[in-house]
């Protein structure tokens, strides 16, 4: 996974590497090394290694934000529904009416996480809305009671800041409430200052949060090569296949799943000057790209099978 | 085109089998376990290894993204089914009341009497100092208007306090209050638990001010000669609310002694065995004082004799005393 960050040309290369392309690929390394360091090899009971990426403190928070949002939403609800009621009900049903309402709001703010995170999918809603998941550190199954831990735990990683902030100078003074603050802030940065972007809660229970997003198998772009006229058509020499690397073919593989016609056009302009490809007559753009991304994969994946990977075009051997 | 690639046939003889899979899977996280047919359930462990092959497969010869990505995490998905959990939650639910609650709770004995005497300290040391001078109580307490039952209420105001007049306060604003006090009670008992960790020191702070709190409050009553019928109005929820603060607490000391002296174990990793284990005392915490909710808002309103009242306080003693420390068959897991 990771690389040495630094590569240089070879010095007499007639296509020395300008110092810009050089600047972005080291950059491209360091995007590398950092993002490598995000995942968590699983070894399966059969042997086989998954490969878990932690989710992000910034996904952590967004997700907490969503599950905050949908439970005060509930809150003003249930409360507003309740008002609507009560003011058809006699005061006394309307008072047990409330006390109904506050355990109710006493188990939406205690137990709404213990609830989604011990279902099946492992994740509230905030989580399953960002592709994230909450897993038992050491790979086994998440039981009950790491999810009751690491749940319990949130009232001081929360609360306490925020009862520090409320309580502000006029109860303990100034000094006392900044101190407090500071010390409950602690646990509110948790995540961030430790490499597996755990909670105190999920260090108490043996937990950490990953993702798990659904991907979607697409269609196979080299497919379009399977028909026999645009094989006879693109006919690319050894060398036409061999300027460019594996980077350059992901790149290529995100061009034409996602990008616009114009970008594809643009990109399939620069890959005709590079290989030096005569255009001919009618030859779409988007069907030139498929046929050299094919062929491109084709030798890269030949190379690979003999234990050679060209990690981008300035990998030369 | 007789020289496909490699990893194009390679996909091609496959991915039939990963979309059922996917199919499975997306199935059984929507709706459980039980939405799935006999066949599928047959079909997943095989179905299952296969991805997880052709992932390590896939890896090796090909350098198609989307596939890479999109095996990933379908082996992602269905490693955490195959291997997840498999109890419903009655099961999980029968299962902690049947043997993880008790089986922590006496587990815990030496955590639970230092709990104990945090508690039961601040409260001897608070009723004992406002016997003496009943200026402690205003230091305790601070000038608090909101509550009448202090050292200048008559005893009459304070036998009022204690049992239910009638034609007096309705039930509806009883059961209200007492659903109030139990969410105040639920988040002090949470927080007892959860500060545990910076090494049970927070835990011992709240366990004594809450003893020095009940503690001056039962000087107050002693001294105009209510003793009895206070503790009667006390006990017959207390034994039941004290316990699962002085549990909670327990909870906090099993974490605080597990940071501060780890044993042969890593800090972090004696933190998460004991995690689990005060997590299941804090969640039992959480049901007693439930039940001491109850016993609080409904029975203390509706019995008004003292006999009864130390009677039910008597017997929710012995419950929990037989329920957490009585020795019981090995259950099979």
């Amino acid at each position: 996974m990771t690389k040495p960050p630094v590569k240089m040309a070879p010095v007499n290369a007639a296509t020395a590497i300008s110092r810009e392309a050089a600047v972005q690929r080291r950059a491209r390394f360091a995007e590398e090394l950092r993002q490598s360091k995000t995942v968590r090899r699983l070894v399966t009971p059969e042997g086989a290694a998954i490969q878990l990426r932690l989710a992000s403190v910034a996904e952590r928070a967004g997700a907490f934000m969503i599950d905050l949002a949908i439970q005060w939403a509930i809150v003003i609800a249930t409360l507003m529904g309740l008002g609507y009621m009560g003011s058809a009900l006699s005061p006394g049903s309307a008072n047990i009416a409330f006390a109904f309402w506050l355990v109710f709001f006493f188990f939406l703010r205690n137990f709404y996480y213990i609830f989604f995170e011990i279902g099946q999918r492992g994740a509230t809603p905030g989580k399953r809305i960002l592709g994230l998941r909450v897993a038992a550190r050491d790979g086994g199954r998440l039981t009950a009671n790491s999810v009751l831990a690491r749940n319990f735990i949130r009232e001081i990683e929360i609360g306490l800041p925020f009862q520090f902030v409320l309580m502000g100078a006029d109860q303990f003074g100034a000094w006392m409430a900044l101190f407090g603050l500071l010390w409950s802030g602690v646990f509110l940065l948790f995540p961030v200052f430790n490499k597996d972007k755990m909670r105190v809660g999920d260090l108490l229970a043996g937990t950490w949060v990953i993702k798990a997003p659904k991907a979607k198998l697409m269609e196979d772009i080299a497919s379009s090569t399977a028909r026999p006229e645009t094989a006879s058509r693109f006919a690319f020499s050894a060398a036409q296949t061999e300027v460019y690397g594996i980077h350059e073919l992901h790149v290529l593989e995100d061009v034409l799943r996602q990008s616009t016609a114009e970008i594809k056009a643009r990109v399939a302009g620069r890959i005709r000057t590079k290989i030096s490809w005569s255009r001919t007559d009618g030859e779409a753009d988007v069907a030139f790209l498929e046929a050299y991304y094919a062929a491109l994969r084709k030798r890269l994946e030949q190379r690979m099978l003999l234990g050679d990977r060209k990690s981008d075009k300035f990998d030369v051997r | 085109m007789s020289d496909l690639l490699k990893s194009y046939r390679f996909r091609e003889e496959r991915q039939s089998d990963w979309a059922k899979l996917d199919q499975i899977l997306t199935r059984a996280e929507g709706g459980g376990v039980k939405s799935l047919t006999d066949d599928q359930m047959l079909a997943l462990p095989r179905l299952y290894r296969q991805a997880v092959s052709s992932l390590s497969v896939a890896r090796s010869i090909s350098l198609d993204q989307n596939v890479i990505n999109y095996l990933e995490s379908l082996c992602t998905r269905a490693y955490f089914f195959v291997y997840g959990a498999r109890t419903t939650i009655g099961e999980r639910m029968m299962l902690f009341l049947r043997k993880d609650w008790p089986a922590a709770v006496s587990g815990s004995v030496w955590n639970t009497l230092i709990a104990a005497f945090f508690f039961f300290g601040g409260w001897a040391l608070a009723f004992f100092l406002c016997l003496q001078d009943m200026d402690w109580f205003w230091t305790f307490h601070g000038q608090n208007f909101m509550d009448a039952r202090n050292p200048d209420a008559t005893a009459e105001y304070l036998r009022g306090t204690i049992y239910t007049l009638e034609g007096g306060t309705g039930e509806g604003e009883l059961s209200a209050f007492a659903s109030f006090l139990f969410n105040n009670n639920a988040q002090i008992a949470l927080l007892a638990f959860a500060l545990g960790f910076a090494f049970g020191i927070p835990t011992a702070w709240l366990l004594v001010y809450n003893g020095v709190m009940i503690g001056s409050l039962y000087a107050v009553f002693w001294d105009k000669g209510l003793g009895y019928e206070f503790t009667g109005w006390l006990m017959i929820h207390g034994v039941t609310e004290i316990s699962a603060i002085v549990l909670a607490g327990a909870a906090g000391f099993v974490i605080g002694g597990a940071v501060a002296f780890p044993g042969a174990h890593s800090r972090i990793a004696s933190a998460r065995l004991a995690g689990q284990r005060a997590a299941t005392i804090a969640m039992g915490c959480v049901l007693m004082l439930i039940i001491a909710a109850l016993l609080e808002g409904f029975g203390r309103q509706l019995i008004n004799s003292d006999v009864v009242r130390y009677a039910i306080a008597g017997a929710t003693l012995v419950f929990w005393l037989v329920y957490f420390y009585a020795p019981r068959k090995e259950l099979p897991v």
